[in-house]
C-alpha cells in the first residue's frame, strides 16, 4: 500500500516535472551551455568561448544594469510605499473608499501596452499633457522621454502608477487579519496613531511587505511591455534594461549567443535575490 | 490638530484616487471626441464614434479577443490540472525527495518563464509549435505560485474527511476531485482571476511565439495597431485601447467587491 | 480482366489529374510591415485581392507582422519553426544580413525569360541600389520612400516667408527657420521652425545629411563603414546646432512617431519625414502645406528608405514562380500607381508614373511627385552585415551627441571602431 502510494505521488507530480523541466530547467541549462559554446547565428560556424569577454567590453550591457539596479531601487520601495498607504486609507474610514479601491486597483486590470501608449501622449514634449499643465506654471519644454536625465525616471513613473495597486490589494487582505482588540488596547492607553503604526500595524504586516518585496523586485526585471512602445530602451541606452537587452540580441540582431552570457547574468542576479530571500531576510519576518 | 492631519491626510488620498484613475478617464475622453480635442479640453466637445468605427476597421480586435480569450483560458485549464495533482502529492504523500521537489518548484518563483525567452522560443520552435495557442500557453501550465497556494489549502484539509472517502472506496483521483476540490474551492477562485488576468494581460511572450492572426493575442495586436512608427494618432488608440480592455473591464467593475474579496484570499497570510 | 485494368487506369488517371487540379492551387505566404501611417494594411489586402482573382491558382495569405524589424523576425521565425513563407517584403536594407543566414535567393536564379531580365531593369536605378549585392538582384522595391521637407504653407505666410520657396539649402534651412520660430511672452516657444526626427530611424535621416554632404555612410559590399569621416562629422555637429546654436529646433531627441501629429498641429513649420506619411498628411492637415525635396548642403540628397520583396530560398519551385508572379503584379505599373497614390509611397519604375492614375494624380497633387524627383540625387540607405547591430552602434552615437552626453567626433570615432571590430570579418 505505502509503495504505490509513492509511485502515485511520482505520477501526480510527472506532468509537473516535466514542464518544469522542458521550460525551466533544461532551457537553464542550455542558456549556460549556449553562453560558453555557442555562436549567434552569424558568428560563422566557429565556437566562440569569448562572449563573456565580449561582455565586459560592452559599455551598452554596464549601461544596462545600471539602468536596470536603479530601476528597481526606486520602483521598489517607491510601489511598497505607495500600496501601503493606499490599503490604509482603503481600509480606513475616509468617504469614498469604494471608489479609491476601484481607482487604485485599475491599472492593474489594464495591459501595460495599452497604457504605455496613453502615457507616450502624457509624456510627448510639445502636445503633450504633463507639459501643457507645466505650461500654466511657466515652464516648458521637458523631454520627457527624449532627455536621458528623465525618460528612466519616467518609465519608473508609470511603473509606480501600474503596480502598486497590485500590492494594496495584498496589505489590505492583511490589514483586515489584524485582530481590532490590540487597536483597542492601544487606543485606552492613548498612543499616537504613528506609534501604532509602527509598533503594531507595521510588524504584523512584515510578512505581506516581504511578499511584496520579492514580487516587486522580480517585476522590475522581468516587466518591460513599457519599453516596446515608450522608448525601445533609448535615447542611447538610457532607458534599456536587462531583459529589453536580451530580447534585442536575440529577436533583432539574432546573437543569441551573446543573449545567452546575457541572461546567465540574470539568472545570477535572480538567484542571489532568492538566496536573500530565503536566507537572511526569512529569519528576521516575525511569523 | 489630529483633525487637520486626518483632513490633510484624506485630501492627499483623494487628490492619488483622482490622479490613479485619470488616464483611463483621459482614454475615455480622446476615445469619444474627434482626434481635434485630443489635446484640446472643452468640456462640451461634440460626441462621437467614429474612432471606435476606425479602429475596428483597421485591426481584427474579434479574432484578437477570442485568441487572448482562448489562450487564457487553455492555461488556466492546464494550471488548474497539472497544479491540484502536484499540489495534492505535495500536501498529502509523504515520499522520499519531497523536499526537494518542492525546492525545485519553488525556483520557478523567481526564474518566470520571461527570463528564459531565448531558450524557450528555440525549444518551440523545433517543436513547431510557433504561432499555436499551446506554445503561449505551455510555459506558464506548471505554476510554482498555483502549486504553491492549492498546497497550502490541501493541507488544511482534516484527514478524516480523505480517510472517510477511502472507506467509501473512492479512488485517489476520486478523492481529489470529490473531497480536496470543492474545499479549496475559493482558492481556486482566487488563483483563476490572478492567472486570467495576469494572461489577458501578458505580451512579451505572446509577442515572441506569435506569428499572426492564427495566434495573435490582443496585447501583441494592439501593440503593433498603435506603434509609434506608423505615426501615433491617439484618438483611434485610445479607441482600441478600450475596445480590447473593455471585457475585463466591464466583468471587473460589475463584481468588483467579489474580485477583489477573492484576491484578497490569494494573498499569503 | 483487360477492360478491368483498363477501366482502373482510366480511373486513376481521373483521379490522379484531379488531385493534380486541387493540388495545383499554390499557396503563399507573405509578411508585411508597415511603418508609416494609415490603413496600409487595406491597401495591401485589396491589391492581393485583385492578383487572386487573375490568379485563382494561387492562394495568397499576406500577413501584416509590424514594424521592419517585427516584419524580419516574424518571418524567419516561420521559416526557422518550418512554417510556410514564400516571400516576404522586408526593409531594403536587411539584404546582407539575410545572405548571411542563407535564407533568400536571388531573383536572377527565378526568373528565365529575356522578357523578365528587361523587368528586373525596369525599376528606378536608385531603388535598386539596395537590393543588388555581388551584381545579383536579391531585392525588388515595393513601398519605398525617400525622406521629404514637409512645410507649412500658412506658417511660411504668416511669418512674411514666401509659400512658394522651401529653404533649398542649410543655409536657408537656418534663416527660414529662425523666422518661424515663435516665443510667447515668457519666452517659451510655441512654434518651431523646423523638425528632424531622432528616435525611429535616427541613422537614416543622419544618411540624408552625410549624403548632402557629398558623404556616403558605408560601402556596397556592407563590409565597411565611414561614421568618423570629418563630413560626418559635420554633418551631425551641423544636426546638432540647428538645435542648439540656431535654436530653430528643439533640443535633445524628436520622437519619430509623434512628429507627425506635432505638425498637424502646427507646432514645427517643418517637419522631415518618410514620403510615406504623405497621404496621411493630407488627409488630416487642415492647413495650407508643401513638400518639398531636402535642403543641399555640398549637394541635395537623401537616402532610399522603405522595403523590398525578398524571395526565400526554401520554398519549391512552383512557389518561387507563383511569388514571382506575385511580386511582378504587385510591383506592375497599375498596382504601384494605385499604391503610390493610397500612401505616398513611390511608384517604384518610371512606368508607374505614366499610367493615367498616377499622372493625374501628380498634376493634380504636385507633392506627389516629389520623392522621385528627388531620386536623382539619391544614395542607398545604410546597409551592411550584422546591420541591425551596427545600425544601433550609429543611431546610440547620434543621440548622445543630441543630448549633449559626447561631441560629434568622440562619437563616432568610437562607433566606427565598434562597426569595425563587427565587421571585420567580413571582408
Amino acid at each position: 500500500m505505502f509503495k504505490t502510494y509513492k509511485a502515485q505521488a511520482w505520477l501526480l507530480l510527472a506532468p509537473a516535472l516535466i514542464l518544469l523541466v522542458a521550460f525551466t530547467y533544461l532551457p537553464i541549462g542550455n542558456t549556460i551551455w549556449r553562453s560558453v559554446f555557442g555562436f549567434g547565428v552569424q558568428m560563422g560556424n566557429q565556437a566562440s568561448p569569448e562572449n563573456y569577454a565580449r561582455l565586459l567590453d560592452d559599455p551598452v550591457f554596464w549601461q544596462v544594469l545600471k539602468n536596470s539596479a536603479l530601476y528597481a531601487l526606486i520602483t521598489v520601495p517607491a510601489s511598497i510605499f505607495f500600496a501601503l498607504s493606499m490599503a490604509l486609507w482603503v481600509n480606513g474610514k475616509i468617504a469614498g473608499t469604494g471608489f479609491m479601491r476601484l481607482s487604485f486597483f485599475t491599472p492593474t486590470m489594464l495591459p501595460m501596452i495599452s497604457v504605455a501608449n496613453i502615457w507616450l501622449l502624457f509624456y510627448s514634449s510639445e502636445i503633450g499633457l504633463f507639459n501643457a499643465v507645466l505650461g500654466w506654471f511657466g515652464v516648458s519644454g521637458v523631454n520627457w522621454l527624449g532627455n536621458p536625465d528623465t525618460a528612466l525616471y519616467s518609465l519608473m513613473t508609470m511603473t509606480i502608477w501600474k503596480e502598486a495597486g497590485f500590492f494594496m490589494i495584498f496589505y489590505l487582505a492583511a490589514l483586515q487579519t489584524i485582530s481590532p482588540d490590540l487597536y483597542k488596547a492601544a487606543k485606552t492607553e492613548n498612543a499616537s496613531s504613528l506609534y501604532i503604526f509602527r509598533r503594531i500595524t507595521f510588524p504584523l504586516l512584515m510578512p505581506t511587505t516581504l511578499f511584496v518585496f520579492v514580487n516587486a523586485l522580480l517585476n522590475s526585471f522581468k516587466l518591460i511591455d513599457h519599453l516596446f512602445i515608450l522608448t525601445k530602451g533609448g535615447p542611447n541606452n538610457a532607458t534599456n534594461l536587462l531583459l529589453y537587452y536580451i530580447y534585442e540580441n536575440s529577436f533583432s540582431f539574432f546573437d543569441t549567443a551573446y543573449a545567452s552570457a546575457l541572461t546567465v547574468i540574470l539568472l545570477l542576479i535572480l538567484i542571489v535575490m532568492a538566496l536573500i530571500q530565503f536566507g537572511v531576510i526569512e529569519r528576521r519576518v516575525h511569523y | 490638530m489630529n483633525k487637520t492631519l486626518t483632513l490633510l491626510s484624506s485630501s492627499i488620498a483623494w487628490v492619488l484616487a483622482l490622479l490613479w484613475i485619470f488616464p483611463l478617464l483621459y482614454a475615455f475622453w480622446a476615445a469619444f471626441h474627434s482626434a481635434e480635442y485630443t489635446t484640446n479640453f472643452v468640456l462640451f466637445a461634440p460626441l462621437e464614434l467614429s474612432n471606435f468605427e476606425k479602429a475596428w476597421s483597421q485591426a481584427p480586435f474579434m479574432r484578437y479577443m477570442f485568441n487572448t480569450f482562448a489562450i487564457s483560458i487553455l492555461t488556466l485549464a492546464g494550471q488548474l490540472i497539472v497544479c491540484t495533482l502536484a499540489a495534492y502529492a505535495l500536501a498529502r504523500i509523504k515520499f522520499r525527495g519531497r523536499a526537494f521537489v518542492f525546492s525545485l518548484i519553488i525556483m520557478q518563483l523567481m526564474v518566470t518563464p520571461e527570463i528564459l525567452i531565448v531558450e524557450n522560443y528555440q525549444t518551440l520552435a523545433q517543436l513547431h509549435a510557433i504561432d499555436t495557442y499551446l506554445a503561449v500557453a505551455i510555459p506558464y501550465i506548471a505554476s510554482a505560485f498555483g502549486i504553491f497556494l492549492l498546497r497550502q489549502s490541501f493541507k488544511s484539509v482534516p484527514m478524516d474527511l480523505e480517510n472517510a472517502a477511502k472507506l467509501e472506496g473512492c479512488s485517489l483521483l476520486q478523492i481529489i476531485w470529490k473531497v480536496y476540490v470543492p474545499l479549496a474551492k475559493p482558492t481556486y477562485v482566487a488563483y483563476a482571476l490572478v492567472s486570467i488576468s495576469t494572461h489577458w494581460n501578458n505580451f512579451l511572450w505572446p509577442l515572441i511565439v506569435t506569428n499572426t492572426e492564427n495566434s495573435r493575442p490582443l496585447t501583441v495586436g494592439l501593440s503593433i495597431f498603435g506603434a509609434p512608427e506608423s505615426g501615433v494618432d491617439w484618438a483611434i488608440i485610445c479607441a482600441g485601447t478600450l475596445i480590447s480592455i473593455a471585457p475585463l473591464l466591464l466583468i471587473f467593475i460589475i463584481f468588483q467587491r467579489q474580485f477583489i474579496q477573492s484576491f484578497m484570499h490569494a494573498g499569503i497570510k | 480482366m483487360r477492360t478491368n485494368i483498363k477501366k482502373l487506369l482510366t480511373l486513376g488517371a481521373i483521379g490522379l489529374s484531379f488531385s493534380a487540379l486541387v493540388q495545383a492551387k499554390t499557396e503563399l505566404t507573405m509578411y508585411y510591415p508597415v511603418s508609416v501611417g494609415g490603413a496600409l494594411t487595406k491597401v495591401v489586402d485589396s491589391i492581393v485581392d485583385d492578383f487572386e482573382q487573375e490568379n485563382p491558382d494561387i492562394d495568397v495569405k499576406a500577413i501584416y507582422a509590424g514594424n521592419y524589424n517585427d516584419a524580419r523576425v516574424k518571418a524567419l521565425a516561420a521559416l526557422n519553426s518550418g512554417q510556410p513563407a514564400q516571400l516576404s517584403v522586408m526593409f531594403s536594407i536587411d539584404v546582407h544580413e539575410l545572405m548571411d543566414l542563407d535564407a533568400i535567393v536571388p531573383f536572377d536564379d527565378v526568373i528565365s525569360t529575356s522578357a523578365d531580365r528587361q523587368w528586373l531593369k525596369s525599376f528606378h536605378p536608385a531603388l535598386m541600389e539596395n537590393g543588388i549585392v555581388n551584381d545579383k538582384t536579391y531585392g525588388i522595391p515595393f513601398q519605398r520612400s525617400t525622406i521629404v521637407m514637409y512645410y507649412n504653407k500658412d506658417l511660411f505666410r504668416a511669418a512674411g516667408l514666401d509659400p512658394e520657396k522651401a529653404p533649398s539649402n542649410w543655409q536657408e534651412l537656418v534663416e527660414m527657420g529662425k523666422k518661424l520660430t515663435k516665443k510667447d511672452s515668457n519666452g517659451n516657444v510655441t512654434q518651431w521652425g523646423a523638425m528632424i526626427p531622432s528616435t525611429g530611424y535616427p541613422y537614416w535621416m543622419f544618411g540624408a545629411l552625410t549624403k548632402e554632404k557629398g558623404h556616403k555612410l558605408m560601402n556596397q559590399a556592407g563590409n565597411k563603414t565611414y561614421f568618423d569621416d570629418p563630413k560626418a562629422i559635420a554633418a551631425l555637429e551641423f544636426w546638432k546646432d540647428l538645435g542648439n546654436k540656431h535654436q530653430v529646433m528643439p533640443k535633445g531627441m524628436i520622437e519619430w512617431g509623434t512628429l507627425r501629429q506635432n505638425f498637424l498641429e502646427e507646432k514645427t513649420a517643418i517637419m522631415w519625414h518618410s514620403t510615406g506619411n504623405l497621404t496621411a498628411v493630407k488627409k488630416a492637415a487642415n492647413f495650407d502645406f508643401g513638400v518639398a525635396m531636402l535642403p543641399a548642403d555640398e549637394e541635395r540628397g537623401s537616402p532610399t528608405g522603405g522595403g523590398n520583396f525578398y524571395l526565400f530560398k526554401n520554398a519549391t519551385t512552383e512557389e518561387k514562380q507563383a511569388a514571382l508572379k506575385l511580386v511582378k503584379f504587385m510591383t506592375s505599373p497599375k498596382q504601384a500607381a494605385k499604391w503610390s497614390i493610397e500612401t505616398g509611397y513611390m511608384g517604384v519604375s518610371p512606368a508607374a508614373y505614366q499610367t493615367k492614375e498616377l499622372a493625374n494624380y501628380v498634376e493634380s497633387f504636385p507633392p506627389a511627385a516629389i520623392a522621385r524627383d528627388q531620386l536623382k540625387y539619391a544614395t542607398a540607405e545604410l546597409s551592411t552585415h550584422q546591420s541591425g547591430r551596427v545600425r544601433k552602434l550609429l543611431d546610440d552615437a547620434i543621440q548622445s551627441v543630441l543630448n549633449g552626453q559626447q561631441d560629434a567626433k568622440q562619437a563616432l570615432t568610437s562607433a566606427q571602431k565598434q562597426a569595425d571590430r563587427i565587421l571585420s570579418r567580413y571582408r
